[in-house]
């Protein structure tokens, strides 16, 4: 297939030209004076069908997990149901006003209550919020709790939170939007966190930790009873970003770790389509003790009805308008209505199986930095084929030409040259094997034709994008 | 099994491949006491007609209106049909964050409009892909005020949105900023020009105003924006309903710094407050101040016009804790609508937001017949307040007719008791505001 450069929507622009008919007037009178109406509205001109063509051939320059296989770790790129889209589009959810009274909306606070429920069942936490609306958002709402927690006992003294060196980078920029101080906590050779390292670190300052489980390098965490307990006699509190939960759903609830409180992303265990980059869906669970500083307005049962709680004393307050991302819970909870009991216990399963047998294909031909089993990802490195002068990179974007979305890269930070597989539990066999064939040829040309991968890719749209001049002279919007 | 496609066959393969024998002994690293520990009580997972039946009852139990009066920062407006076919391509919404420019440019380009079209309507010169909703965007927006003055006060009216004022101010006590609120003026309904004085002090960041404001009234905003810039402070202006930017003068034009809000009006569904999206957007000179995604436009290896994400050093996976925010992610989806939304519309966005206002202000106008007085004399957008006999009957009366009557202020504002805000966009016909008139 040729690629054409592709015209932006402005630049199809014809005036004169429209997509739509208003509805008729039905008065005339305006109290808006002219110095408070704009001039000219600079915007396209187009008709239905350019807009169709345009946007659909923009569609064909974007790959979903619908695509193809998207083994994008961290990422948890499983198979989005349709039926999820189905059930968010039903008029009567899609035409909820949020400031229609309760009484009018119990359907709406039925899907959060049951949401609530079933996230309650399969962590083992007391205390629920759906009002975050990412993940990052959802730890931001957990430490603001963390906050609070600690204000409210007179320890607002308590400023620091570790992070591990194998954190995302939302660990470390969430503690500094609540003013806190960031320590970073080093791993030891095998992935794991540095218990006497953690140790250094502890003292009566510390307000948490904030841990992956399993951890960015697909591994879960052996010690990690002796971590909550080390935290826990240190008057600090466990965090634990759930951003990999999709490895142990149905296996082992997080409050049996020892957690105090965490975020999960809907919109990766739970199924809820990515989007491009949102709208996702956050929640928080946690502890008993720290249930009085959950986000404000939470959705509880009384008798057949379903309510607000009042906005009590110790809450943090509201995080975001309204009561959430309402359209991508109904996703999530179709999901967990699909899955019920036996499903959920098998997300964790397959999903470390698919990420385990991927890595025993490719250890041979791929550097594999921690032995241990991995999770629901595993982690290679370039080390084998910087020999010949290729890297990380190079393989990544040569996936492309074969059709595939490249594995997470040059994360985590730990690992250079990283390459994070997440197959996830969605994928069969065959695609996996079709995939690892792919990845050991590419191996092969690595040595045979290096050039091959350091060209590629051949067949995309566009070829390898230059992101340096885009940042040196930044153009982010068309025309003057 | 749904959505895992393992045969028994493929299990047992994997698990030889693996070197082990069951699935559960991938799990070694799990402490035995945690593993398996509880019983999952759950019920038994649903075929997807049951599925569908159990959902579609659970969206049966929302009241269904022939017309709604009802907007306060979430509009019902008509969004037309090619927006959601076009969005809903699955190549779009089962795409991840751009990471790989050379399988995205369909979305890079999708965001780059985006990004144009805000601009141009705010005419401000840069804005982010979107964020999370208009009022974390309004709270991000008030870090990056403190953030460029270097000053720890957040300046915010008492007619913008409650909700938004309550984000607000979850996350300047987090921050360590302090917000306080300016009053509005009873007989405008604007910013009271007098208190604000008062509280101009010298640890003043800026402030945030809502124009339209939550009772839709709209703001002097140059006349206020002079007033801060001679104290050398920012102006923040918060637009909860996207529509008017059609018709009213755009925030760069007023002198404003920071234009945030929320653009569920371009083409998304009021879905019970989300998903929307925050939009964002400033001047030049704080570009690099701005929190989350942005795309710029480049070449690629061949010299062809190609799209990127940019200027990432100011955001977290580079920067981690020093960060212009922690936000990873922004509404992509829900900003691809608005752009297939906006080019829709075209120019003709101006004749819908007048035609939002015309009827608005006929319907307000019809009303005083029924001796329910409007509150506040300042120009409205398209929605109002006015005064009624008693709140509570007339809203129980009219949704017996299948009317959402209005937002009940006495909620929000225990000084507007029996005060309503009603909102008329131009799904509400003629017929309607004759049905509402006639029930009350």
């Amino acid at each position: 297939m040729i690629w054409k450069t592709m015209k932006t929507i402005f630049e199809k622009t014809v005036p004169g030209r429209s997509a739509v008919q208003l509805p008729s007037l039905i008065a005339n009178d305006i109290e808006i004076e002219n110095s408070q109406q704009r001039g000219e509205l600079n915007l396209p001109e187009v008709s239905e069908l350019d807009i169709v063509r345009h946007y659909t051939a923009l569609s064909k320059r974007a790959f979903g997990v619908d695509d193809g296989f998207y083994p994008l770790g961290s990422c948890t790129m499983k198979y989005n149901p349709k039926i999820n889209e189905d059930m968010s589009g039903l008029s009567g959810f899609s035409n909820a006003h949020p400031w229609d009274q309760t009484k009018n909306i119990q359907g709406v606070l039925e899907v959060i209550y049951r949401t609530q429920e079933y996230l309650k069942e399969v962590t083992g936490f007391t205390g629920v919020t759906l009002q975050p609306t990412a993940g990052a958002h959802g730890e931001l709402t957990a430490v603001m709790m963390m906050q609070a927690y600690y204000r409210s006992h007179g320890d607002a003294k308590r400023n620091v939170i570790l992070i591990p060196d194998s954190a995302h980078g939302t660990n470390p920029a969430t503690a500094n939007m609540c003013g806190f101080k960031t320590v970073t906590v080093p791993s030891d050779k095998d992935g794991y966190v540095d218990l006497a390292k953690l140790d250094e670190a502890l003292n009566d300052s510390v307000v948490g930790l904030m841990l992956t489980i399993p951890n960015t390098v697909g591994l879960f965490d052996k010690n990690i009873l002796d971590i909550a307990k080390k935290l826990h006699d240190n008057g600090s509190l466990l965090y634990m970003d759930g951003a990999n939960l999709n490895a142990i759903l149905g296996l082992v609830k997080p409050a049996d770790m020892g957690v105090d409180l965490m975020h999960i992303n809907l919109h990766k265990t739970f199924s809820t389509p990515h989007g491009g980059g949102g709208p996702g869906g956050g929640f928080v669970g946690c502890v008993s003790a720290l249930t009085p500083y959950l986000p404000a307005d939470q959705v509880m049962k009384n008798g057949a009805d379903y309510q607000l709680t009042a906005d009590t004393a110790n809450s943090i307050g509201r995080v975001r308008s309204f009561y959430s991302n309402f359209g991508v819970i109904v996703r999530a909870l179709t999901y967990m209505l699909r899955l019920g009991k036996t499903g959920t216990e098998r997300v964790g399963r397959y999903a470390v199986l698919n990420a385990n047998y991927v890595k025993a294909r490719l250890h041979e031909h791929f550097d594999v930095p921690f032995q241990a089993h991995c999770m629901h990802e595993v982690v290679f490195n370039d080390t084998k084929q910087q020999a010949y002068h290729v890297t990380t990179m190079d393989i990544a974007k040569r996936l492309l030409d074969f059709g595939y979305h490249p594995p997470t890269i040059y994360f985590p930070l730990i690992v250079p040259g990283a390459l994070m597989i997440e197959p996830t539990e969605t994928e069969s066999k065959e695609t996996l094997d079709e995939f690892c064939d792919v990845m050991i040829n590419i191996a092969k040309e690595a040595q045979e034709n290096p050039s091959l991968l350091q060209s590629a890719p051949q067949l995309t749209p566009v070829g390898r994008v230059d992101s340096v001049k885009a940042a040196r002279q930044p153009i982010i919007k068309y025309g003057a | 099994m749904p959505y895992i496609p393992h045969t028994q066959t493929d299990t047992a393969d994997m698990l030889k491949t693996i070197g082990v024998n069951a699935i559960e002994d991938l799990f070694s690293a799990v402490p035995d006491s945690i593993f398996l520990k509880n019983d999952f009580k759950l019920p038994p997972g649903l075929s997807e007609q049951d599925v569908k039946r159990v959902v579609t009852t659970m969206a049966n139990k929302n009241k269904t209106y022939q017309a709604s009066f009802l907007g306060g920062g979430m509009y019902h407006h008509h969004i037309p049909a090619q927006v959601h076919h076009l969005a809903m391509r699955s190549e779009f919404y089962t795409a991840y964050t751009p990471y790989q420019p050379e399988i995205s440019q369909g979305i890079l380009q999708s965001i780059f409009e985006y990004q144009t079209m805000m601009t141009r309507l705010t005419a401000l010169d840069a804005t982010n892909a979107s964020m999370y909703d208009g009022a974390t965007a309004t709270a991000e927006a008030a870090f990056m005020l403190a953030d460029i003055t270097q000053k720890n006060i957040i300046l915010v009216a008492s007619n913008v949105n409650p909700q938004y004022r309550a984000v607000l101010q979850t996350y300047c006590i987090a921050k360590g900023l302090t917000l306080q609120t300016v009053p509005f003026d009873q007989a405008s309904g604007r910013v009271d020009i007098n208190q604000l004085e008062v509280l101009l002090t010298d640890a003043v960041a800026g402030l945030f105003i809502q124009s339209p404001n939550f009772f839709g009234v709209v703001e002097d905003v140059k006349y206020l924006s002079g007033k801060l810039h001679a104290k050398n402070k920012l102006i923040g202006q918060i637009i909860t309903e996207a529509l008017s930017l059609g018709i009213l003068t755009p925030p760069g034009d007023n002198g404003v710094d920071l234009a945030v809000g929320e653009g569920q009006s371009f083409g998304l569904p009021v879905s019970a407050g989300g998903p929307g999206f925050g939009f964002l957007a400033t001047t030049q000179k704080y570009l690099r101040k701005l929190p989350g995604r942005i795309v710029g436009q480049t070449e690629d290896n061949q010299g062809r016009r190609a799209y990127v994400l940019t200027l990432q050093a100011r955001e977290q996976h580079i920067r981690r804790e020093k960060a212009s925010s922690n936000i990873c992610s922004n509404q992509a989806l829900c900003a691809l609508h608005s752009v297939i939304y906006l080019a829709s519309l075209g120019k003709k966005l101006r004749e819908l937001a007048l035609l939002n206002h015309q009827h608005s202000l006929y319907f307000q106008k019809a009303l005083i017949a029924k001796k329910w007085p409007r509150t506040f004399s300042a120009p409205f957008f398209n929605e109002f307040v006015v005064k009624t006999s008693n709140n509570a009957a007339v809203i129980q009366k009219l949704a017996e007719h299948n009317i959402a009557a209005g937002i009940d202020l006495g909620r929000l504002y225990p000084e507007l008791k029996d005060h309503l805000l009603i909102c008329v966009t131009e799904l509400i016909s003629q017929d309607d505001m004759e049905n509402y008139e006639n029930n009350i």
